[in-house]
């Protein structure tokens, strides 16, 4: 009780500061801020504005789907399909392109097929009642094995007519030389954080990751809502897919692999409470970019790349526990 | 004219009859106690108030009027709210948030919608001011009392403007305390006019709140009378069967 009232008392005086102590996306925030200010005085390359340029366009792919997985998890649900979902959505698009047509069609082709596996994962989950968990992983496979088929399992790298807007597309900057994608990813992260607080769609999927049981007798459409959660997520997977073919400027079977888990763990770093019913959009992003900075400071400081999953799964176990200690020291 | 009326209602699973021949009236700001063991048609009643259910044989009426319902969002719809005995409340949400549930306030342009905090947390703290609860409409329900959780998902029901509020045995999981606290809740509802129908095993809310006791054993209704008349030992007498019906 008396902690409780110490606690109320504080958040009274500092509201402000109260409300950040309690964000995990502050703290992983803060993590980024220190690691970035140490690597600049550690190393001579970590501050220049092509090795930051670097490091901001590769978290974005991750941050992209990030976004997506963090509203899934949101609701109580997991997708472990992106990574293949990505792969597919990009090989569409290279076929497509490579047949001639041109940049809108390649990219309407690739975000349907997105869009429509999501809705397959959706029905199946929302309405067979088959857990995410399964029929994710059966997608992972699925879409992985389409992907193949759709090349031949050959690597595509000429993109027919448009060629050249593709890659401008994922490769470019147009904008005060900031790269594309980080311009795509800050759109779509406001994007979803403005559908998740502001929306009733974003009052929903807190709802059903809250009590589930408690969305359905209260009349939220709850079976809409979650085929809806996996569509986006594919799409996200399907945008990341789309720029990430432009950067590249090829496409093989592989790409993607196992890039399921790296989103997961930008989400949890991020906040993102598998348990359903939290997470947030900035934290989607600031998990991801922890994971690039240490990808990148690794490098920068000569250590082994063969470290940076330790470095990555520790930071994943230390921020649930962080939470964890943080709940326990003050119950609420 | 009664608000709600239950005519020779049954309900039959297969061979087992869950209900016999049930009426029922309801009155508008009545509070009726309904108590009945374990497996004596309780649950089975509420569901068909609350439209789960279609009865077997027999009718609802509703102010007069036949009432046929096939889903619970219909019951919703004449007016009719249950309050869940879990609450089915978020705990990631706020008070406000979970009074409005599926029936968020919006504003905005045609299908350009945002979701109106300023309108939900100024009605939803009008209804606590109005249930005398120092719920905070901000705070999350994760933080709450086990009165205060009740005030919400009574609070619920007022949105709707509901008649006829179920309340699934409200008292059972909650301190002393705090019961005290929700039969005030219910006395604010019943103030209103709002016709109660309180689910309990709890002896002393029922004689504490309730205008009228309603016994059911094995599905069949085995008194209905007023508390005034009748005692708790009656009423325990006619649950276990001890005694047959009431005088």
């Amino acid at each position: 009780m008396e902690i409780q009232f110490d606690d109320e008392i504080k958040r009274a005086r500092f509201p402000i500061l109260s409300w950040l102590t309690s964000r995990q996306a502050f703290w992983v925030l803060l993590a980024v801020c220190f690691a970035c200010i140490f690597l600049s005085f550690a190393t001579n390359s970590f501050a220049t504005s092509n090795n930051i340029f670097n490091v901001a366009r590769n978290f974005t792919f991750v941050a992209v789907i990030a976004l997506g997985m963090t509203i899934v998890i949101i609701t109580g649900g997991i997708d472990l399909s992106v990574g293949s979902v990505l792969c597919l959505c990009s090989m569409i698009l290279a076929v497509v392109m490579h047949a001639g047509y041109s940049i809108e069609v390649g990219i309407a082709a690739s975000l349907g097929t997105a869009l429509l596996i999501g809705a397959i994962n959706g029905v199946l989950i929302a309405y067979l009642e088959i857990p995410p968990f399964v029929v994710t992983l059966g997608m992972l496979s699925i879409a992985r094995s389409l992907a193949m088929v759709a090349s031949n399992n050959t690597v595509v790298f000429q993109f027919g007519p448009d060629h050249d807007k593709l890659l401008f597309l994922g490769g470019g900057a147009w904008l005060f030389g900031i790269a594309n994608p980080v311009i795509y990813m800050l759109a779509l992260a406001l994007l979803t954080g403005f559908v998740l607080h502001f929306t009733r769609f974003g009052r929903y999927v807190f709802a059903i990751g809250g009590n589930e049981h408690a969305a359905i007798v209260t009349g939220v459409p709850v079976r809409r809502t979650k085929v809806a959660v996996y569509m986006i997520s594919a799409l996200s997977a399907g945008i990341a897919g789309v720029i990430e073919t432009g950067w590249l400027g090829a496409v093989t079977t592989n790409l993607g692999a196992g890039m399921e888990l790296q989103v997961i763990a930008a989400a949890v770093i991020g906040g993102a409470n598998l348990a359903g019913g939290i997470g947030t959009a900035f934290g989607a992003l600031i998990g991801s970019a922890l994971i690039e900075v240490i990808r990148n400071s690794l490098g920068l400081l000569g250590i082994s790349a063969f470290w940076q999953g330790t470095f990555v799964g520790t930071f994943i176990i230390v921020a649930v526990a962080f939470d964890r200690i943080r709940n326990f020291r003050f119950p609420t | 004219m009664p608000l709600l009326e239950l005519k020779n209602v049954s309900k039959h699973f297969g061979a087992i009859h869950a209900l016999n021949e049930v009426s029922l009236s309801l009155e508008p700001g009545e509070v009726v106690g309904l108590m009945g063991d374990n497996g004596a048609g309780k649950s089975t009643l509420v569901k068909i108030i609350a439209g789960n259910f279609r009865p077997t044989h027999g009718a609802l009426q509703m102010e007069g009027r036949d009432l046929s319902m096939h889903r619970p969002v219909e019951a919703r719809q004449h007016g009719i709210e249950i309050v869940h005995q879990d609450l089915a409340l978020c705990d990631n949400l706020t008070a406000a948030a979970n009074v409005f549930l599926g029936r968020e306030i919006q504003k905005g342009i045609g299908p350009f919608r945002v979701l109106d905090y300023a309108a939900m947390y100024r009605h939803a703290g009008r209804i606590f001011a109005e249930l005398r609860s120092e719920t905070r409409p901000r705070d999350l329900v994760r933080q709450m009392s086990g009165g205060q959780r009740q005030a919400v998902a009574i609070a619920r029901t007022r949105i709707a403007d509901a008649k006829i509020v179920l309340m699934d045995e409200p008292t059972a999981a909650i301190s002393v305390r705090q019961v005290a606290q929700v039969l005030n809740l219910i006395r604010q509802l019943r103030d209103r006019g709002i016709a109660i129908v309180l689910i309990s095993h709890r002896m002393p809310d029922v004689f504490g709140i309730a205008d009228r006791v309603v016994v059911l054993r094995r599905g069949r209704k085995v008194a209905d009378k007023s508390i005034a008349a009748s005692s708790p030992e009656e009423v325990t007498g006619l649950i276990t069967g001890a005694i047959e019906y009431a005088s």
